[in-house]
Order: C-alpha cells, then sequence, then structure tokens
C-alpha cells in the first residue's frame, strides 16, 4: 500500500511541470489585462476627439447665400442716410424683396414668411452696417453675402453626410434650397463671423471672439497675481521659512487647497468678493481673483519644486562673496529655478483656462452678445460659454459647441506644449 | 476720480522717490568719500524711501476702497435732522435705499420728506469729492513719508538690512495667503450654513430623504421644511463616484502595472503621456461628451435590451456621468500608482523571481501588496475628486433628486445642487441659497478628510523604503 502510495505522489518537478501550463496561461491573462487597461484609456482619448473633431468641423464652414439686393429708398423709408434714419429703416424688408425675386413664384402668407426665413435673422443688420460704411449705396442695386438661418445651414450641411436632417425644413422650403445650391447662390465658406463675433441667440451668427476675450482678460488677472504671488510664497517657504508652527501650518494648508473642490472656490468668490466687497457679477477681475486663489497652491508647489533643485552650493558661493540673502535669492537662486517655475505657472494657467464651475458662482453665466474691452467689462469665457451653448435646444449649437471645444483643446495643448518645451529646453542638470 | 489715474500717480511718484532717494544716497557718499563708505548700496537707499511712500499709500487706498461706501453712507445718516431716529438697522438701511433710488431717479423727491433732498444732494457731493480727496490724501502721505526717509539717508542708515526685513515680511505674507483662504473658506462657508440650520434643522438636512429646495424659494414658505433632506444627494453622489470608482480604479491601476513593469521604454514614453492628456481635458469637455454622445448610447443600448420594461431608463443617466468620470480618473490614478509601483525596490522582485515566481505572481503577491498603502491612499485622493467633480454631472447626470440605485435613472449630487442653486440671481437670506452652502460645507468636511487621510497614508509609505 505504502510503495504504491509514494509511487502515485508526484514529484515537485512534476508538480511545477503539471501547473506550468496553468501559471504560463495566467501570466498571459493578466498581461493582456494590463494591454486592454492601457488600450481602454487610448481609446477612450480616440473616441473623445474624433467625436468633438467630427462635430465640430463643420461649424468652421458656413453656409451663405449670395443674391443681389437693391438698397431701394421706397422701401427702407429712407430719404437720406443719417444716424436716425438707419436706426429705423427696414432693412429686412430689402432682404425679403430679394428673396421674392429669386422666387417670383412664391404666393401666399405662409409660404412668403418660409421662404424669408431662409435669411439669418442678422442679414438686416449687415446690409445697414454697409449703408451706414458707405452712403452711396442708396438706390443701387448691389450684390451680397448674407447668412442664412441656422435651421437652412444644418440642412445644407447634413447634405453632404448623406443622411439630410429634414426634421425643420418643410418639403417646398427643401426643392428651394437645393435650387439655389444648384444655381451655386448658396454655398459654404469659411466662417470668419465664428472667431469674430460675440454670443448670440441665433446659431449662424454666434462666435467665440467675446468668450476668447474673456478667458484672455481673466487669465491676465490670474497670472499677473498667482505668478508673483506663488513664487514668493515659495521663496519665504524654501528660503526663510524656520521649522514652525506657523510655517508646518502653511504647507499644510497649501497642500489642502490643491485638492478642495473648484466648486468651493466658487463660494468663496461669492460669499467674499460679491456678497461682501460687492463687486458685480460676470466680472473677469473677479474671474481672475477666485481662480488666482485657486491656481495658487498648484504654483506654490512646482516654484518650491524648482527652488529645491538648485544645488545648495551656489547659495554658498553667492554668500561667501558677501551677498546678503536677498541678492543671493534675486540674483542667483531665482533666475535659476525661473524655468521651473514658468513650467508650473503655465500648467497652472491651463487649470485655470479649462475651469468653469467656479465662474458659473460668480455670474460668469451670463448671455453677453457684446466683446468685452477690459477687465472689468461683463464678459463669460471659453468653458462657460461651452456650457453654456451645450445647453442649447438648437441643433446647430451642436457643431458649435464641438468647435469652440476645438479652440479650447488647441489653447491648453499649446500652453503644455510650451511647458514640455521650456522644461527640456532649460532644464540644467548639476 | 479714476482708479486707473491714481494707480499712475502713485506709481510714477514711487518711482521719482526712488530716483531722488537713490541720488541723495550718491550726493551723501561724495561727502565721505565715495559709494564704498555707504553702510549700503544706493539702490537700498532709494527703495528704502520708496518703501516708505509707497507702503502707508497701499493700505490706505485698499482701506478706503473696502470701506469707502459704509464712510459716505455713515456721514449722511449723521447729517439727518435730529427728529429723525431710527429704532434698528433695518430702519436705517430702508432710509438708506430711499436715498438712493430718489439719487437714481426711480422716486420721485417730491413724494420723500424734504429732509431727504438735502441728503441726496450731500451724498452726490460726497461721492463725487471723496475720490479727489483721497487722491490728495494719498499723494500728501507719499510725498511727506518719502521726504521723511529722504531725509533721513545718511552713510550709517542700514538700508539694505530694512528694506530686506520688508521684503521678508511681504514674502510671508504672500504664504500666508493659503491660509487666509482656508479660513474664507471656512468662514464664509460656515457662516452661511449656521444661519441655514438656523431655519431646517441639522438633522432634517442629514437624515431627510426628501430634496425639493425649489419649493421654498420666498422666506415664509420655510415650513416644509422636509424639502431640504440631502440624503438623495449623498446617495446619487456616492452612487456616481462608486461608477467611476468600478471604471478608473482596475483599469488605471492595470495601466500603471503594465506600463511600469511590462511595457517597453519605447512604449512607455508614448503611451504615458497620452493617457495624461485625459488628465489635462477640461471638465466641461467631458461633461459635452457625456450628455451628448455617452448617454444617449446608453438610453438606446437599454431601450434595445428591452431594460425600460423592468426600470426607469433616462436620458440622463448617472451611469453616463459616471463612465466618463472615470474616464477622467484614470491617468490620476495610474500616474499615483505608477509612484508607488516604481517605489517599491527591485530587490524585492529579482528575489521573487530568483525563485521561480512568473512575472504577474511577483506583481500580484509581491509589488502590489508592498505597494498597497500608497495605492489606497490614491484612490482616496481619486475619490475625493469623483465626489468634487461638477461639470460632467451637470450637464450628463440631470438634476432631479431621487433615491435610486439604478444607474440608469438620473440622479443629483452635491456639486450639481450647489451650482443649480447659486446660478443668476437669488436673494440671499432664502435657505433655499444659504442650503448651497451647507451642502458646500458637508462637501468641503468630507473631501478635506479623505485628502488628509490620502495624503497621510501616501507620506508614511513612502519612507518605508527610505
Amino acid at each position: 500500500m505504502n510503495s504504491t502510495n509514494s509511487a502515485e505522489k508526484p514529484t515537485t518537478a512534476e508538480l511545477v511541470e503539471r501547473s506550468l501550463a496553468k501559471r504560463r496561461a495566467s501570466e498571459w491573462r493578466f498581461k493582456q489585462m494590463g494591454r486592454a487597461s492601457v488600450a481602454v484609456g487610448i481609446i477612450a482619448l480616440l473616441i473623445l476627439f474624433t467625436q468633438i473633431i467630427g462635430n465640430g468641423i463643420g461649424a468652421f464652414r458656413q453656409s451663405f447665400i449670395h443674391m443681389e439686393i437693391e438698397f431701394d429708398p421706397d422701401t427702407l423709408g429712407m430719404t437720406e442716410v443719417n444716424h436716425e434714419q438707419l436706426a429705423l429703416a427696414n432693412f429686412d424688408g430689402i432682404v425679403r424683396n430679394g428673396l421674392r425675386e429669386l422666387f417670383p413664384e412664391v404666393k401666399g402668407r405662409r409660404e412668403k414668411r418660409e421662404l424669408y426665413s431662409i435669411a439669418s435673422y442678422g442679414a438686416g443688420f449687415k446690409l445697414r452696417d454697409m449703408l451706414a460704411a458707405d452712403p452711396g449705396l442708396l438706390g443701387q442695386r448691389v450684390s451680397v453675402k448674407l447668412l442664412v438661418d441656422d435651421d437652412v445651414d444644418t440642412y445644407v450641411k447634413s447634405l453632404r453626410a448623406g443622411d439630410p436632417y429634414e426634421d425643420r425644413i418643410s418639403e417646398a422650403q427643401r426643392k428651394r434650397i437645393d435650387k439655389l445650391l444648384e444655381s451655386g447662390a448658396l454655398k459654404l465658406d469659411f466662417n470668419t463671423g465664428f472667431f469674430t463675433s460675440a454670443d448670440s441667440a441665433e446659431p449662424e451668427q454666434a462666435g467665440i471672439l467675446g468668450a476668447l476675450l474673456g478667458s484672455l482678460f481673466t487669465l491676465l488677472v490670474t497670472g499677473s497675481l498667482s505668478f508673483p504671488i506663488g513664487v514668493a510664497a515659495a521663496i519665504y517657504l524654501e528660503e526663510y521659512a524656520k521649522r514652525s508652527r506657523l510655517t508646518d501650518f502653511i504647507e499644510v494648508n497649501i497642500n489642502n487647497l490643491a485638492a478642495v473642490p473648484s466648486v468651493i472656490f466658487g463660494l468663496l468668490g461669492l460669499a467674499i468678493f460679491l456678497n461682501f466687497f460687492n463687486m458685480p457679477r460676470s466680472m473677469p477681475l473677479v474671474g481672475g481673483l477666485v481662480l488666482t486663489l485657486m491656481t495658487l497652491p498648484t504654483i506654490i508647489i512646482s516654484s518650491r519644486a524648482a527652488i529645491k533643485a538648485v544645488p545648495p552650493s551656489i547659495r554658498e558661493a553667492a554668500l561667501g562673496m558677501g551677498a546678503s540673502k536677498m541678492q543671493m535669492i534675486l540674483q542667483h537662486v531665482l533666475p535659476l529655478a525661473m524655468p521651473g517655475m514658468l513650467t508650473g505657472a503655465i500648467i497652472g494657467m491651463a487649470q485655470a483656462l479649462g475651469e468653469t464651475a467656479p465662474l458659473l458662482m460668480i455670474g460668469m453665466v451670463a448671455f453677453i452678445a457684446e466683446v468685452p474691452a477690459g477687465i472689468t467689462d461683463p464678459a463669460t469665457v471659453l468653458p462657460v460659454q461651452i456650457f453654456l451653448w451645450a445647453d442649447s435646444p438648437e441643433r446647430a449649437f451642436v457643431e458649435r459647441t464641438s468647435a469652440a471645444i476645438m479652440v479650447l483643446l488647441a489653447f491648453l495643448i499649446t500652453m503644455n506644449t510650451l511647458a514640455i518645451w521650456l522644461r527640456r529646453r532649460l532644464e540644467r542638470r548639476w | 476720480m479714476n482708479s486707473w489715474v491714481l494707480i499712475v500717480l502713485m506709481a510714477a511718484l514711487c518711482a521719482t522717490i526712488f530716483v531722488a532717494g537713490r541720488s541723495r544716497s550718491l550726493n551723501v557718499a561724495t561727502g565721505v568719500g565715495g559709494t564704498r563708505y555707504l553702510n549700503s548700496l544706493p539702490f537700498y537707499y532709494g527703495m528704502l524711501s520708496a518703501l516708505w511712500a509707497i507702503l502707508p499709500a497701499l493700505v490706505l487706498v485698499t482701506l478706503w476702497k473696502i470701506f469707502d461706501g459704509q464712510i459716505i453712507e455713515h456721514i449722511v445718516i449723521s447729517e439727518l435732522p435730529d427728529d429723525v431716529v431710527f429704532e434698528d438697522a433695518s430702519q436705517r438701511g430702508l432710509m438708506l435705499n430711499q436715498i438712493y433710488n430718489i439719487m437714481n431717479g426711480q422716486l420721485s423727491a417730491d413724494a420723500a420728506p424734504a429732509y431727504l433732498a438735502d441728503s441726496v444732494a450731500r451724498l452726490q457731493a460726497l461721492k463725487a469729492h471723496a475720490d479727489l480727496l483721497v487722491a490728495v490724501l494719498v499723494v500728501m502721505m507719499m510725498v511727506g513719508l518719502g521726504g521723511f526717509a529722504w531725509w533721513r539717508i545718511n552713510p550709517q542708515l542700514r538700508a539694505r538690512a530694512q528694506v530686506e526685513n520688508v521684503f521678508q515680511l511681504v514674502l510671508l505674507g504672500c504664504s500666508s495667503l493659503a491660509i487666509l483662504t482656508t479660513i474664507g473658506i471656512v468662514m464664509s462657508v460656515l457662516w452661511e450654513s449656521l444661519r441655514f440650520f438656523h431655519a431646517v434643522p441639522i438633522t432634517d438636512f442629514l437624515f431627510g430623504l426628501e430634496w425639493s429646495p425649489q419649493t421654498a424659494i420666498r422666506k415664509d414658505q420655510v415650513a416644509g421644511s422636509s424639502s431640504f433632506g440631502a440624503v438623495p444627494l449623498f446617495a446619487g453622489t456616492l452612487l456616481i463616484a462608486g461608477i467611476a470608482m468600478l471604471v478608473a480604479v482596475p483599469t488605471g491601476l492595470m495601466s500603471a502595472i503594465y506600463l511600469s513593469e511590462y511595457a517597453h521604454k519605447k512604449v512607455r514614453a508614448i503611451v504615458k503621456p497620452l493617457l495624461e492628456v485625459l488628465a489635462g481635458i477640461p471638465t466641461v469637455v467631458y461633461g459635452f461628451f457625456a450628455a451628448i454622445t455617452v448617454a444617449p448610447f446608453i438610453r438606446d443600448t437599454a431601450v434595445s435590451m428591452g431594460l425600460d420594461n423592468y426600470m426607469a431608463v433616462t436620458s440622463e443617466s448617472a451611469l453616463a456621468a459616471g463612465l466618463v468620470m472615470g474616464v477622467m480618473i484614470i491617468p490620476f490614478i495610474s500616474s499615483l500608482s505608477d509612484d508607488v509601483i516604481n517605489a517599491v525596490p527591485q530587490s524585492l522582485r529579482d528575489g521573487a523571481l530568483g525563485l521561480g515566481a512568473t512575472r504577474s505572481e511577483v506583481i500580484r503577491q509581491v509589488v502590489i501588496p508592498a505597494a498597497l498603502p500608497g495605492i489606497v491612499g490614491g484612490v482616496l485622493l481619486a475619490v475625493s475628486r469623483a465626489i468634487g467633480e461638477t461639470m460632467i454631472v451637470v450637464m450628463a447626470a440631470g438634476l432631479a433628486a431621487k433615491l435610486t440605485a439604478n444607474p440608469l435613472d438620473s440622479v443629483t449630487t452635491v456639486t450639481v445642487q450647489i451650482v443649480t442653486l447659486l446660478v443668476g440671481d437669488q436673494e440671499f437670506d432664502s435657505p433655499k441659497t444659504l442650503a448651497a452652502f451647507a451642502l458646500g460645507l458637508m462637501l468641503f468636511i468630507v473631501t478635506l478628510a479623505l485628502n488628509y487621510v490620502a495624503l497621510h497614508v501616501v507620506r508614511k509609505y513612502r519612507e518605508q523604503y527610505e
């Protein structure tokens, strides 16, 4: 019995041999799981980018209708070109006349109204600006290029994809548009308006310039406050502070602030700047202040790392030559630490550029159709503009939202590339 | 007077005083035999004079900018006729409002008592003169104090030491800003929360099952305090954060393991920054993506599978928000885990490999257990991020406060409610807006605790192998 038992009992080598296939399979599975996880991240990134680009690329082109317009003094109700008459004149009337000329067969109120809706609401304003710039046009017949309504634009663009979006366009209207497209009167063209105008309730007229400048002014405030303050704080903590309760407390605070949810900074801004100091809503100055408080920890932490990386020998040499501590810091440590500090600052600014939640709370969600001219003008910022457009029911805003996202991402990628380039270029090893 | 004019004026004056101080020190130096006999370089004498001029002026201007309204109002009120008496502060406020309304033309001056017309005139006059007065005061102060510093310059004056002391104080002030910010957050959030808990009992808030703040828009409607039960919000937050963690923790961890243990150096150099792009994308972009692409896809899939017969399937779902948030957090988890995995000493791996373990066995049985505290810390940090994330859930998860565990239903979170309660104009005394601050307090406490524990765990672990 015993002997048979021991004969059946496998040796260690056999055991290992037997389990080997299983272990190898599990090794293979584990490795594939790792591969799959990496793939999940990359695929998510690809889907995100293709979706955004696929949705948004269309917004860079826009349908325009090329047509003859007569600046007919009777229809306009103008006798001469002056400020008062320009404000009251019936520019929509001459747009309608022009459209009726293209389709003389259209009869009946409903049909006509539908025909008129081809042109954008903004077409009249464009003609007014033309006339104001050149009063000689009164009574003349000129060929102009006008924006079309967003529904028409969406339909025209969807034709290319082979899946026409017809929900908001009637059968008769579609025929008219097809005819215009055939004759070449309706054409897609580069959409300059997207980059040169501010927000508008009409998708075809809405642009990102207002939000872009709002972002710029906000970042200007953030940058000019958070960088010097952050660097100063880092210098104090690295070069002057002795380990005491106060400095420990400051350190813990900075680390904690870096991880506080951004929405809390919005609450802070609302309570302090708006309610306590009575600052107005929607102001890039206030937005900049809130974002300063938010990015400060990031900048302090990276600046400290940069200062720490400067070798002590440099400090000792400067002090040995008779420099004072301030001279040592300003003339020797800071220039050497500057690249690292700038990198940190750019990354902090990139975060601030993409931030939305705290700005919602200090009122930067207002609908603002004017381009801001300074840090105290009402403004919105790019991410908030994206949020607002994403909420709009018009289908044409989807592509504009995606296009605005592309612009925002382009800025972020530029900033991050700049940070990486700066680090590579100016990095020094001792 | 425009504030820009004042700023330019102050800067110009400051520069002039600097130049004056510097040249005086040079003059003084010629008397004692050259600059080398001065205590400090001429630059520091100039700096010292300029600091004397500018610092007190800055304090004055700042104080003025903060308190100008109150001071002017106080003067106007104190000059009212003696027979006008106020019983409390609110009457005083009403009177001020009346004055302002007359000034802005919203209220006819005829309807108001005659003495108010005088007050309006006084207020306008004060407002017009006040800025000019302050500017004159500032200039006089700068010239006076700067001049005093200039007059004091002599070869023995320790200008450099004094300038450097000021410099150090300014630096200390800058780093204390972090404390001030924290105090600001705590004070503002706590203060408003206390006012909220005054109107709504804290137990109702913490344990109530119904959240419908919109029903209590006006102050006199507080009665239904049960509408401020935050449990559905906490549940929604946990549901979404839980889904996000289910996505992010395994993928992030496995990515980190693959990239640090298996991947070729070149692959790692390309893939790691690519993954990190995910962390740099603004959350509003993720929100848009979740709302436009992911949420409809999930709803259509669920409907086509016939799930809508058994449970609620909505176009805004916890699942969509959670999935996208998970993707956002992947690089966060992977880079934190990467750090701690790399910190595990190679000798441990070599030992295990030498005993015949396969690489996956080494990772599972040696590396991960050794790195576990660090990984847990990273996960806690990620949880705190998921809880505090706002835009994705605002755009993709909906506003309906439901107590549900169904991921296909719409839920709402603490951050979403904070934003929706505070966006737009609102009356600041209503419990509806104060509720947002109470939620903010909860969020602050929870994330702070998570961060504190996480940082503590990560730091403690890191020291083990050093």
